[in-house]
């Protein structure tokens, strides 16, 4: 089995614990992280914001490179904390759609969900309910801290 | 034929700086227009000159508050709010949200929308990367803030010091009308974007903030900061016009930073001054050709609540059409002769309406979506759902704050 599991700032540590409880020791597993390169273009190239200006590039390390080793480091931190053989891929661009594309060739993806901490579809952000909605495989969509309680389901609506 | 002749040459700048091609960047376009619009007879000689003292005095202010800010951006100051705001945080998303709001409106009032955008914003994006927690809600703040914080004072926007002469309002009592709509500009823009990324800002950041290093707060640079400051705020008691205090302050931060001269000249960015002085003229010839008539036929006159609602409206509808740097050239004559209240109604428009598209207006928008059709990353749907949620709200809400300050201050 080939399963991708989808780390990401906020919810990476449940992704992998259940990646580690849920898989087989068989499974062949990748670690994927995405940089979002729309922000990335928004702080570094604010010129078209600017009608006329043409600033310099700020000094310091590019924004480009702060992105690229903080991917790699989350990512060593999560191949250690999984602590089983796993390849790590870094990919950048928009997030919900690099996820939905490296998960192509996958039997399996294992995103979290990022939004409220209760039952219903707010508990998932708009980046996770596009990958989910478009996973071209079977997903384990994992709580990033214990499943709210059954009471915590919204009301039905009162229609009639 | 006079009115097309004006037109085009004012439409062919607006293309050039959205378009920028390398063949003919917007500086050159918008002097050559000049030029050639009082060679051919358009603009009267003595037309030209008029606009150019009007604007200079302004051009030099800008110069000067971009030295200053870039003399900040030497000294370190960025970088130390970086790190402040990345302990302040403790690690939460939320907290590092409101450092952000806090500094980027502190920073857009003071140093102006453009180190906000140019300065604090990349580093806004590197604290939310190294704290290891989604940068958007920050990044999208920043992004926001540099225009709608950007009401309170003449030096906090362009925009604001082209109207700060023709409002002859002193500096203090500009800040202090605009001061209500400021703040109500800041709880809009807090609530909406607090509660749509209320889901990214509730879990903590996954990385331990002992990581990040305190470096020195740069205080000769914030000494000279608030010096000028208060030297503005003073300025009308002593005596002395804003400018020169600008100025005062830049030449301090110069003498102490030492930057090379190159650096130094960059910094002013002289080819967007050429380019704020070429539009100004173009603009004048196209105002004296129909344009000004035309402006004054659909804004309204007057300082009612309506009036200044009405005003608000327009102006953000033209800065949204055509940016907002030739929409304040543009509607200034005709609010200007309306009084100080129609001028502020205008920069609550320019200043707060662009927030619509992140690039500031449709036409750059649309450029770029023609030249990037098949690039998804100009896909800012987000941004824009953010901008339908604030501007609308904020446009009215903040002209009835203005309208208010108008009666009481």
């Amino acid at each position: 089995m080939r399963a991708v599991v989808w780390i990401s700032e906020d919810t990476w540590e449940a992704c992998v614990d259940q990646a580690r409880a849920f898989l087989p020791r068989s499974a062949e597993v990748t670690l994927l992280h995405v940089a979002p390169t729309d922000l990335e273009e928004m702080a570094s190239h604010p010129g078209p914001r600017l009608l006329g200006r043409h600033p310099p590039p700020p000094p310091g390390p590019p924004l480009r490179a702060i992105a690229d080793e903080e991917a790699q480091a989350l990512l060593a931190e999560a191949q250690a904390r999984f602590a089983r053989p796993a390849q790590t891929v870094a990919r950048r661009g928009r997030i919900e759609r690099e996820v939905v594309e490296a998960s192509g060739g996958a039997d399996l993806l294992v995103l979290a969900r990022d939004g409220e901490a209760r039952l219903g579809p707010k508990s998932l952000g708009p980046r996770t309910r596009f990958a989910l909605d478009h996973a071209p495989c079977q997903v384990l969509l994992v709580w990033p801290e214990q499943p709210p309680g059954i009471e915590s389901i919204p009301p039905p609506p009162h229609l009639r | 034929m006079s009115e097309v002749v004006s037109l085009a040459f004012l439409a062919a700048c607006l293309a050039a700086a959205v378009a920028r091609p390398r063949w003919a960047p917007d500086w050159a376009v918008a002097a050559v227009g000049a030029v050639v619009l009082v060679l051919v007879g358009i603009l009267s000689f003595s037309g030209a000159r008029a606009a150019l003292r009007e604007l200079g005095p302004t051009v030099g202010f800008l110069a000067a508050l971009l030295v200053l800010a870039d003399g900040c951006r030497r000294a370190g100051l960025f970088d130390a709010l970086g790190a402040w705001m990345a302990i302040g945080s403790r690690g939460l998303p939320s907290r590092l949200l409101a450092m952000v709001f806090l500094v980027a409106a502190v920073t857009t009032a003071v140093l102006s929308l453009d180190a906000t955008v140019v300065l604090l914003t990349p580093v806004v994006f590197a604290t939310a990367a190294r704290l290891r927690t989604n940068a958007r809600p920050h990044v999208y703040a920043c992004t926001h803030l540099a225009n709608s914080a950007s009401l309170l004072l003449p030096v906090s926007n362009l925009t604001n010091l082209l109207a700060f002469r023709a409002s002859g309002l002193s500096f203090a009592r500009f800040g202090g009308l605009m001061a209500l709509p400021w703040l109500v500009a800041l709880a809009i823009e807090w609530v909406v974007l607090r509660r749509s990324f209320a889901g990214d800002l509730r879990r903590p950041a996954t990385r331990s903030i002992r990581a990040v290093e305190r470096p020195e707060l740069p205080t000769f640079a914030l000494a000279v900061v608030g010096l000028t400051l208060a030297g503005f705020v003073l300025s009308s008691l002593i005596g002395i016009a804003p400018v020169w205090i600008a100025t005062a302050g830049a030449v301090v931060m110069v003498a102490r930073e030492r930057p090379a001269p190159a650096d130094l000249v960059r910094a002013a960015e002289p080819t967007f001054l050429v380019f704020v002085l070429g539009l100004g003229v173009v603009v004048r010839a196209a105002s004296q050709h129909g344009l000004s008539t035309a402006v004054d036929s659909i804004l309204p006159h007057g300082t009612t609540l309506p009036a200044l609602l009405l005003i608000a409206v327009v102006s953000a509808a033209v800065a949204n059409l055509l940016n907002n740097l030739p929409a304040t050239l543009i509607i200034l004559p005709v609010a200007a002769a309306s009084g100080s209240g129609a001028v502020l109604a205008m920069l609550v428009g320019v200043n707060v309406g662009p927030n619509l598209t992140y690039v500031g207006s449709l036409a750059t928008l649309l450029w770029r979506r023609i030249v990037h059709a098949h690039d998804e990353e100009t896909d800012m749907a987000e941004f824009t759902r953010l901008g339908l949620l604030t501007v609308p709200v904020a446009l009215v809400a903040c002209t009835v704050a203005l309208w208010l300050a108008l009666q009481v201050v």
